[in-house]
């Protein structure tokens, strides 16, 4: 196995750098999935969206940033001030702290830790916490019907997005997302045609991936804020920068559960099932940094895809009902999950 | 029975209706609930204007709601009394601004019936040609707020690039895009400018394709069928009961349309197709109107191949005067039916005014429709039943 790039001797000077690293990603990537949805459904919308703010719009975003920092940060009166303005918080460090275990390339990563996928659905659903707070503490009945909305929401759907990284994790025998990783390149079906797990876990990825959907309540299933009933569910009251925190935590959110899925079905960074990185020295690049830089490019192409079929889904499909949800959930969903960890489990023991 | 225990909560909400109540603890562990009101609007994304829906709810269940209307009353009716006759045609077309063509051409028709003009045939078929395209306009209108109101974003930008190129072209003739006053008491203001009967045949070809889109984004849609069917069922005779009419009513299966039962300016002489719809769902409802916007592109294509040359306006004295009496003139508005009710005492103003807006009535049957409905259904509904608040309140 190998390390991270960013294992120095000096333990502190590493800690730095990944830590720097963390937050530059987490800061950078989920404005690109931004700018792509305002782009993406635009076209799909036949619009053109944001155009004035630099070529093609692409300083929308960090100018909507601006602006939200100058608005008038407001506290409803009769809110628990304390759990109001820690919500948006809670809301986004989960994302954050996901990103310390997901390899975006070889060697990088700041943590491979052994129980990594574990470590990465626990903390992601840390976040819905801060959703409640939000709800809970707004004083508002929109706020709380939505908050009510997306708990249930995740009771529901976080069981298939578990039982659907379960399976993978049986079928690599690692829980180490790194592993995971290492151990698609090394599949084969039949021992002889090289795959990765998308493959013969196709029902595990759809599940996991109509789960995450459900879990950002990301279209069709974002009842939790519903624009149309709930005025904005739990975000109704906020405004400025805690709000533009909520948005952050949903579109890191993508980028967070895209690369989760990347990971555990779609190979991580290698382009092709079978086929490595490049890693030969270019000029005065060692081999392993030119891998690594090409690894990350792989692996943020297939994020955008995952990306890109959310943004598609938004632009299709109109809003599920709450029962619906949870019948889907309960009667489908975990079934086919379970169904598929037993059909796993057979194989494995078979082959 | 064992004890009850009393204890202090804080309520549902800080602030809220439940604060400080006391939340009663039965030995068997049952929570007793309490219904949370609920108002939906006047400003609220749902109710498009200003329409406020007072709900009790349990839990996401609707127990009672009572629409409140009257936030964009503007008194139309009375200001009548104070123009005269040309005036009013622009002041009615206000109320209900999606419809405006139609809301014009009862208030001309009514006027002309009582001084018992003839108006000129080319007028006639101008008429039926502007008031259909002005149908298209409005139901294209609703098309894409029902679906956006479900959540699905994209129709309604499909059918605002629709409606710009219809307003375009009706630009060309009336000079407005929203209120076009166009009509006049025994005809129109102009001719239609060269070349407007060519455009118009080449839209219909256009907005028939755009028309499929629709329904292959949303019709097909298997959730879109999930959250309108069998969702705010409206029985036929409960529509009858509340005086609900246009595509809502038809819906119900029951085909009644003034254009066909009661034809005016030139209905009778072409081919008008009511679709109706079998259960009266939210689902039937929404086919009904992309249904009626074929059904319109038909009766503008028979308008097309009809239309004779001639004049479009009668001389009329300065000061038009209705003679003393009385009568109702109903027309078939894109939302339903419209009455107009005229009394003149003979002077240059009507006496009274009494318009009949279908709007008002389809959101009376709302309190029917609600009851016992889940909280995401009532966005079904309320998108589904067709009304604009201005024309509820006038």
């Amino acid at each position: 196995m190998t390390e991270s790039l960013l294992a120095l001797d000096n333990v502190w000077l590493a800690l730095l750098l990944k830590v720097a690293a963390i937050v530059g990603f987490f800061l950078v990537a989920p404005l690109v999935i931004g700018y792509i949805e305002h782009k993406g459904l635009a076209h799909m919308q036949a619009r053109l969206g944001p155009m004035e703010a630099a070529f093609h719009g692409i300083g929308q975003l960090p100018a909507d940033g601006i602006k939200f920092i100058q608005k008038e940060d407001i506290i409803p009166a009769n809110a628990d001030k304390w759990v109001f303005s820690l919500a948006p918080g809670v809301a986004l460090v989960p994302a954050m702290v996901i990103l310390a275990v997901i390899p975006l390339g070889p060697g990088l990563w700041a943590e491979d830790l052994d129980t990594g996928v574990f470590f990465a659905l626990a903390v992601s659903s840390v976040s819905v916490i801060g959703i409640l707070m939000a709800a809970w503490s707004s004083a508002s009945k929109y706020s709380l019907m939505g908050g009510i909305r997306a708990a249930a929401q995740l009771i529901a759907y976080e069981l298939p997005l578990v039982l659907g990284a379960a399976a993978v994790v049986l079928q690599a025998g690692t829980m180490s997302l790194v592993g995971i990783v290492e151990a698609q390149n090394d599949f084969r079906i039949l021992g002889v045609v090289p795959m990765w797990f998308v493959l013969p876990q196709a029902l595990g990825f759809l599940l996991f991936f109509v789960a995450s959907l459900a879990e950002l309540s990301r279209p069709p299933f974002d009842m939790p804020i519903a624009d149309s009933e709930l005025i904005f569910g739990h975000m109704t009251e906020y405004t400025g920068l805690r709000y533009a925190f909520f948005m952050l935590a949903e579109y890191a959110g993508i980028v967070v559960l895209s690369a989760l899925a990347v990971v555990l079905f779609l190979g991580g960074w290698y382009p092709l099932p079978g086929v490595g990185l490049p890693s030969f020295d270019v000029l005065f690049l060692p081999g392993e940094v030119v891998a690594a830089l090409a690894g990350f490019a792989v692996t943020m192409g297939k994020i955008v895809a995952l990306a890109f079929v959310m943004i598609w889904f938004r632009a299709t499909f109109p809003r599920l009902r709450e029962d619906q949800l949870q019948r889907i959930s309960w009667l489908a969903f975990i079934p086919l999950a379970i169904l598929n960890i037993v059909v796993v489990a057979v194989f494995k023991v078979v082959a | 029975m064992t004890d009850t225990l009393l204890r202090p909560g804080s309520g549902m909400l800080p602030g809220g209706p439940g604060e400080g109540m006391l939340v009663e603890v039965r030995g068997e562990g049952e929570l007793r609930t309490q219904d949370m009101n609920l108002n939906i609007g006047p400003q609220h994304p749902a109710t498009h204007g200003v329409l406020r829906v007072v709900i009790d709810l349990d839990g996401e269940k609707i127990v009672r709601a009572t629409p409140v209307i009257g936030y964009m009353h503007r008194g139309f009716e009375k200001l009548a009394e104070a123009r005269d006759y040309r005036q009013i045609i622009a002041l009615v077309n206000r109320h209900d601004w999606l419809s405006a063509f139609c809301n014009e051409l009862g208030v001309a028709l009514a006027v002309e019936r009582m001084m018992e003009l003839e108006v000129p045939d080319r007028a006639e078929w101008i008429r039926v040609l502007m008031a259909e395209w002005n149908r298209v306009l409005n139901h294209l209108m609703f098309v894409g707020s029902f679906g956006l109101e479900l959540g699905a974003i994209t129709p309604v930008f499909f059918a605002f690039r629709e409606r710009e190129d219809i307003q375009g072209l009706m630009e060309s003739a009336t000079g407005g895009r929203l209120h076009f006053t166009y009509t006049r008491v025994g005809g129109l203001k102009e001719d239609l400018p060269r070349g407007f009967l060519a455009a118009s045949a080449k839209m219909t070809r256009n907005v028939r394709v755009r028309n499929s889109e629709y329904r292959d984004l949303l019709e097909g849609n298997e959730i879109f069928k999930a959250r309108t069917r069998k969702v705010g069922i409206l029985p036929p005779d409960v529509a009858l009961d509340y005086g609900v009419s246009g595509p809502t009513l038809h819906a119900t299966g029951i085909a009644e349309d003034a254009r066909v039962t009661e034809p005016y300016c030139r209905y009778d002489k072409v081919n008008v197709h009511v679709p109706v719809g079998a259960t009266g769902d939210s689902y039937d409802r929404f086919q009904i109107l992309l249904a009626r916007i074929d059904a319109s592109l038909d009766i503008i294509d028979q308008v097309l191949d009809n239309i004779p040359p001639g004049p479009v306006n009668v001389k009329l004295p300065k000061i038009v005067k209705a003679p003393e009496g009385e009568i109702y003139v109903r027309t078939e508005n894109p939302l339903g039916q419209g009455g107009y009710y005229l009394v003149s005492d003979g002077k240059k103003n009507p006496w009274r005014l009494k318009m009949r807006t279908p709007s008002f009535n389809n959101i009376s049957a709302m309190s029917y429709l609600l009851k016992d409905q889940l909280l995401s259904d009532m966005i079904a509904i309320l998108g589904s039943v067709f009304f604009v608040v201005g024309d509820v309140d006038r």
